[in-house]
C-alpha cells in the first residue's frame, strides 16, 4: 500500500496491552504448576562448607530442594557458557549452582521448589548453607592490584584478557609533536538495566515425549535455546522449544543466557511437572547482567589549527564474576572500534584490560561498549574546544569526517559507509538557539549568581545493525549475526512473516507489517507477523545491538522480493507474457506497456496454490524464506545538545532543554522511532545524574532496590525536542540503520558537558557520573 | 488459617478465602487470573501493580487481601466500559504512551486517579501526578502527551 513506510501508524500491539490482555511469562498458569525459590550466596566471595536442606524438605508442600550435587547427579554439562572469545581469553568455569565456591551476592546455591510461591519462599529462608566467607574485591582497579583477592585461580591478577586495537607508536607520535593535548581519568558507572518486567520462566517437561517448553523472558529464543540446550541441559535441541511470549523490557539483560533460567529447567526435568520462576526485583538487580564499569584514562592531540592528531585510550572493564554471554566482546569489538566517533583522526590507540571481580557480571546493557566510547570521544572534544579556544561546535565541525570522504575507513577496523555530519549539527544549533543560549550564558556569569546554565554537545557515531557474519566471527563470536524471515502469501493474499526478530516491546508486529505492506502493495491490516517461538521460527539470531529493522527488516524484505520474484513467473504464465516483461505494482502484476493485461496478487496467489493452470517448471506455493547477512554494521549518528541549571550552592541540577537531531536512515514509523529515542534519552540521562550500581568493599550490592538504584521517574525528566536528518544506509534494501539505542549513546556526555560547561568559571573539567547533588557541590567547593 | 473476604471487583461481587499474608496483587492475579496489575518490585516504587482501591490509586503489592474486604477494586481489566476503551486507554494508544507495556496497567489507573482530583493537568502535574510510576522504556514524554489527550477527551 503506498504511503505505508515513513508513516505513524498506530501499533498493533498495543489494544492487548492497554487492557490488561497481554501475557507476560509470570501470567500463565499450567496445570500441576509448581514454582521455585532460588537460594542466593549473601557473601561477594564465600567457600560453601555444607548446605542443610532438612528445614526446607520438612515444610508442607516442598517438592525438592536441588544442590550442585544433584546438577551433577543428573549427568548434564551444568554450566553457563561465555559465546564471544578473545584471544587467549581466561574462562573460568561458570556453573549453573555454585559448588564449593561462590563468586557474587547472588550467586545461585540451592534452589526449591514448592506448590506454591509462598511455600517455596519461606522453604528457601529455612537452607541452611555454611559459608567460610573470603576476601572479595568488587572494584574494578583494586581487582588488578598486587595481593588483590582472586575471583578464580585459572585466571592469573583477575584479568581475563588484554586486548589492544589500532597503533600505539603512531599515536605516540602525534602526542610527541601535537600543538594542544588533553587529557582525563573517568569513570563509566556500572548501570543496573532494570527491565520493568523481572526476569521469569515457566519451564514444562514432558517425560513422555523427552522434550521441554520453556516461556521465558528472552529477546532471542534460538540463542538462548542453544545454549540452554548444549551447555547448561544437555537435551537435545529439537526437543527444548523456548516462547517468548509479552516480554517486559530487556534493554540487552534479556539476551544472555542465566543460570537461573536452566535450574528451572533442570527442576521440571527432576520433578516430572512444570515450574514456573520469577525474579524479585532484588534478585534480577543481582542477576541481570549489569551494563558499562570502567575505569579510563584517554587523551586526544591536536594540532595548532585544532584538528585531532591522536587518540589514546586505557581501559580497565569490568566482567564481573563470570563471563556472560557476550561479556568480551562489548568493552571491545563494540569499544574500541568506536573510538573514531565522527571524526578524521589519524591514528588512534586503545588497550582495553578485562577483568574479573566479585560482582554481577556484566554484559550488554543499551548501547553496550558504544556509550562508554561516546563518553571518551566527547567528554575529550568536550575539553579540546576549552584547550584550543575553538569552543564546542568549532572544534567539532573542524573533525568531522568530510560528507564526499564516505566510505571512511577509521583507523579502529570500522569503514563507515555514509554520513553526513554538519547538517544535524546545524539543526541542533538551531533548534536549541544556540547564540541567544551563549547570551543568556553569559549574562548569568556576569551577575555571579548561583543559578548557572551550560551547554552540552554530544556528536556521536554508533555501529549497530549487528552484523556481518564473517566479521563478527573472525572477531570471536561464537554465533552468526544474520536475521531470517519467512513470508508466507496465503491463497487468499493475505500474509503471515514469521521472523528471529523477537520483540520485547519495540512494536516489531507493526512495524514489519509496514515492509510488507509497502513492499507487496497491500494492507498492513493483510500482514500477520510472528515471533518468539522456536517451533514457529525456524532460527533467528534475536533482538539486540539496533538489529531488527536494518538485519530482520532487510530479511523480511528480500523475502518479499524473492515472492514478488516468483509471481512474476505464475503471471507471466497466465498472460502469455514473458517474465521479464513483468511489472509489480500497487498489489498488481502488469505486462510493461500493455497496462490492461494485469493479474492482482490476489489471483496469482490462489494459482500458486491451485497449480491447476501453472508453469511447468515451478513448484506449487507462494512463501520464501531469507537468511540476510548484512555486508557491514549500519552507522547511524547525530548531534545531542542538553541544556542544563545548575545551582552551585546546592549542587543541584535541573535539566533545562534537551534537542536531538538523529540521523537514522528511512524511517519505517517516525512514531516508534521517537519513541525508541526518548527511552535511550532517558536511560542515558539516568546514567549521568542518577543511576549507579554501587558496590562496597566487601561486595555488597548497595544500591540492589529501586529504594536505593535511582531509575529516572517521570518528575525527574522533560519533554524532548527531536528533528532528524536522513542519510540512507546504501547496504540493506530498505536505506535504514537502526534506532534503539542512539538515545543512551549520545546522551551521557551531553549531560556532563552540560554541566562541566556549567562550572567552567569555577574551574572545573570533569565530575564522574552519576553527578549527584554532593558531587557537584564538593567539585564546586574544592 | 484463612479469613474471609467480600468485595467488589470491576464491578462484580466477589468471596474468598484467603491466607491472612496474601498479597492483594497475588489474589487479584492468581486467584482471579486478573493479570493486569504487574508486580515490578517489592518495595512499593515502581507501581505496575497499581489498582484503584474505592477511587484511590493504590499500589496492590502493599495492601493485603484482607485489607480489600468491603472494598471496591477496579482494575485494568474493568476500566474499558461496554466494550468502549477509557480515554486514557485510548490516549496511550494514539499517542505511544506504552512500550513493553509492563508499566502500562498501573500508569494508566495512576493517570486515572489524577484526573479525578485534576481535570485538566498541565505537564508538570502530570509529571508530579504519576511520580509514583515508573516506566523504563518510554522516557514518560508520551506518556505526558497520552494523559493530555484523555485529560481533552473527556473534558
Amino acid at each position: 500500500m503506498a504511503g505505508v513506510l515513513g508513516t505513524s501508524i498506530k501499533r498493533r500491539e498495543d489494544p492487548a496491552l492497554i487492557t490488561g490482555r497481554g501475557k507476560y511469562t509470570d501470567d500463565l498458569n499450567v496445570p500441576g504448576m509448581a514454582h521455585a525459590a532460588i537460594v542466593r550466596s549473601p557473601y561477594a566471595h564465600a567457600r560453601i562448607r555444607g548446605i542443610d536442606a532438612s528445614a526446607a524438605e520438612a515444610l508442607p508442600g516442598v517438592l525438592a530442594v536441588l544442590t550442585a550435587r544433584d546438577v551433577a547427579a543428573a549427568g548434564i554439562p551444568g554450566v553457563v557458557p561465555v559465546g564471544w572469545l578473545l584471544p587467549d581469553l581466561k574462562t573460568p568455569a561458570h556453573p549453573m549452582i555454585a559448588a564449593d565456591t561462590v563468586r557474587h551476592v547472588g550467586d545461585a546455591v540451592a534452589v526449591v521448589v514448592a506448590e506454591d510461591r509462598y511455600i517455596a519462599r519461606d522453604a528457601a529462608d529455612r537452607v541452611a548453607v555454611d559459608y567460610e566467607p573470603l576476601d572479595a574485591v568488587a572494584d574494578v582497579v583494586a581487582a588488578l592490584e598486587d595481593g588483590a583477592p582472586a575471583v578464580h585461580e585459572d585466571a592469573p591478577g583477575n584479568v581475563a584478557f588484554d586486548w589492544e586495537i589500532g597503533e600505539r607508536e603512531s599515536v605516540d607520535a602525534a602526542f610527541a609533536s601535537a600543538a594542544h593535548t588533553v587529557q582525563l581519568d573517568l569513570r563509566n558507572n556500572r548501570l543496573i538495566p532494570h527491565a520493568i518486567e523481572p526476569r521469569a520462566v515457566l519451564a514444562s517437561y514432558d517425560s513422555n515425549a523427552g522434550s521441554m517448553t520453556i516461556h521465558m523472558t528472552s529477546q532471542n529464543p534460538h540463542v538462548h535455546r542453544l545454549l540452554m540446550t548444549l551447555a547448561s541441559l544437555g537435551m537435545p535441541e529439537h526437543k527444548v522449544r523456548i516462547v517468548a511470549p509479552e516480554v517486559g523490557g530487556g534493554f540487552g539483560s534479556k539476551i544472555h543466557h542465566y543460570a537461573d533460567e536452566a535450574i528451572v529447567g533442570l527442576c521440571s526435568m527432576k520433578l516430572d511437572r512444570p515450574v514456573k520462576w520469577t525474579a524479585t526485583r532484588t534478585e534480577t538487580n543481582l542477576t541481570d547482567a549489569h551494563g558499562r564499569d570502567h575505569s579510563t584514562h584517554c587523551a586526544l592531540a591536536l594540532d595548532a589549527d585544532g584538528r585531532i592528531t591522536g587518540l589514546r585510550v586505557d581501559t580497565t572493564a569490568a566482567m564481573g564474576a563470570y563471563l556472560s554471554t557476550f561479556a568480551p566482546a562489548v568493552p571491545t569489538y563494540l569499544y574500541g572500534t568506536l573510538m573514531s566517533g565522527q571524526y578524521d583522526i589519524p591514528a588512534i590507540h586503545c588497550h582495553v584490560t578485562g577483568v574479573f571481580t566479585h560482582t554481577t557480571p556484566v554484559d550488554a546493557y543499551r548501547g553496550a561498549g558504544r556509550p562508554e566510547a561516546t563518553y571518551v570521544v566527547e567528554r575529550l572534544m568536550h575539553l579540546a574546544g576549552e584547550t584550543t579556544g575553538l569552543g564546542p561546535v568549532e572544534v567539532r565541525r573542524r573533525n568531522f569526517v568530510s560528507p564526499d570522504a564516505f566510505p571512511y575507513q577509521t583507523q579502529v577496523a570500522l569503514a563507515y559507509d555514509s554520513g553526513n555530519y554538519g547538517p544535524a549539527m546545524d539543526r541542533a544549533l538551531e533548534m536549541i538557539g544556540y547564540d541567544d543560549l551563549r547570551s543568556e550564558q553569559a549574562s548569568r556569569r556576569g551577575n555571579g549568581g548561583g543559578r548557572q546554565i551550560g551547554i552540552g554537545f554530544s556528536s556521536y557515531i554508533e555501529a549497530c545493525g549487528l552484523a556481518p557474519s564473517a566479521v563478527v566471527g573472525s572477531l570471536g563470536a561464537q554465533a552468526g549475526q544474520w536475521e531470517s524471515a519467512d513470508v508466507r502469501v496465503h491463497p487468499t493474499a493475505s500474509v503471515t512473516v514469521y521472523t528471529g526478530s523477537s520483540s520485547h516491546g519495540q512494536g516489531h508486529e507493526t512495524t514489519f507489517s509496514q515492509i510488507v505492506a509497502d513492499r507487496l502493495g497491500i494492507d498492513p491490516e493483510a500482514v500477520e507477523v510472528i515471533h518468539g517461538d522456536t517451533d514457529l521460527v525456524q532460527f533467528g539470531m534475536g533482538t539486540y545491538g539496533s538489529r531488527s529493522a536494518a538485519v530482520g527488516g532487510s530479511a523480511i524484505a528480500r523475502s518479499v522480493d524473492k515472492i514478488i520474484e516468483k509471481g512474476k513467473k505464475i503471471a507471466a504464465h497466465l498472460l502469455e507474457a514473458s517474465a521479464e516483461d513483468l511489472e509489480y505494482e500497487d498489489g498488481s502484476f502488469r505486462v510493461a506497456g500493455s497496462p490492461d493485461r494485469s493479474l492482482g496478487l490476489g489471483d496469482v496467489a490462489l494459482q500458486a496454490y491451485l497449480a491447476h493452470n501453472y508453469p511447468d517448471d515451478l513448484e506449487p506455493g507462494l512463501s520464501a524464506t531469507s537468511f540476510y547477512d548484512p555486508s557491514n554494521f549500519t552507522y547511524p549518528f547525530g548531534t545531542h545538545v542538553c541544556v542544563v541549571e545548575v545551582d552551585t550552592e546546592t549542587g543541584s541540577i535541573e535539566l533545562l532543554r534537551y534537542a536531538a537531531v538523529d540521523d537514522v536512515g528511512n524511517v519505517i514509523n517516525p512514531m516508534i522511532v521517537d519513541g525508541q529515542l526518548h527511552g535511550g534519552l532517558a536511560q542515558g540521562i539516568g546514567q549521568a545524574l542518577w543511576e549507579n550500581a554501587v558496590y562496597d568493599e566487601s561486595g555488597q550490592l548497595v544500591s540492589g532496590s529501586l529504594m536505593d538504584y535511582a531509575v529516572p521517574k517521570i518528575h525527574n525528566l522533560i519533554s524532548f525536542e527531536l528533528d532528524r536528518t536522513t542519510t540512507p544506509c546504501p547496504h540493506n534494501p530498505l536505506g535504514v540503520k537502526g534506532v534503539g539505542e542512539a538515545g543512551a549513546i549520545a546522551s551521557p556526555a551531553a549531560v556532563v558537558n552540560a554541566v562541566v560547561d556549567a562550572l567552567a568559571p569555577f574551574g572545573i573539567d570533569h565530575i564522574d557520573m552519576p553527578l549527584t547533588p554532593e558531587k557537584v557541590w564538593r567539585a564546586v567547593n574544592s | 488459617m484463612t479469613v474471609s473476604i467480600q468485595l467488589e471487583v470491576n464491578g462484580k461481587p466477589v468471596q474468598a478465602a484467603v491466607e491472612p499474608r496474601r498479597l492483594l496483587v497475588h489474589f487479584l492475579r492468581e486467584d482471579l487470573g486478573l493479570t493486569g496489575a504487574n508486580i515490578g518490585c517489592e518495595t512499593s516504587l515502581c507501581g505496575a501493580c497499581t489498582v484503584l482501591v474505592d477511587g484511590n490509586a493504590v499500589k496492590s503489592c502493599t495492601m493485603l487481601a484482607a485489607q480489600a474486604d468491603g472494598a471496591s477494586v477496579t482494575t485494568i481489566e474493568g476500566l474499558a466500559q461496554n466494550g468502549e476503551l477509557h480515554p486514557l486507554q485510548e490516549g496511550f494508544w494514539e499517542k505511544h504512551g506504552l512500550q513493553c507495556g509492563y508499566c502500562t496497567p498501573g500508569m494508566i489507573l495512576s493517570a486515572n486517579y489524577l484526573l479525578t482530583q485534576n481535570q485538566n493537568p498541565n505537564d508538570e502535574e502530570i509529571r508530579e501526578g504519576l511520580k509514583g510510576n515508573i516506566c523504563r522504556c518510554t522516557g514518560y514524554h508520551n506518556i505526558v502527551e497520552a494523559v493530555k489527550y484523555a485529560a481533552e477527551r473527556m473534558s
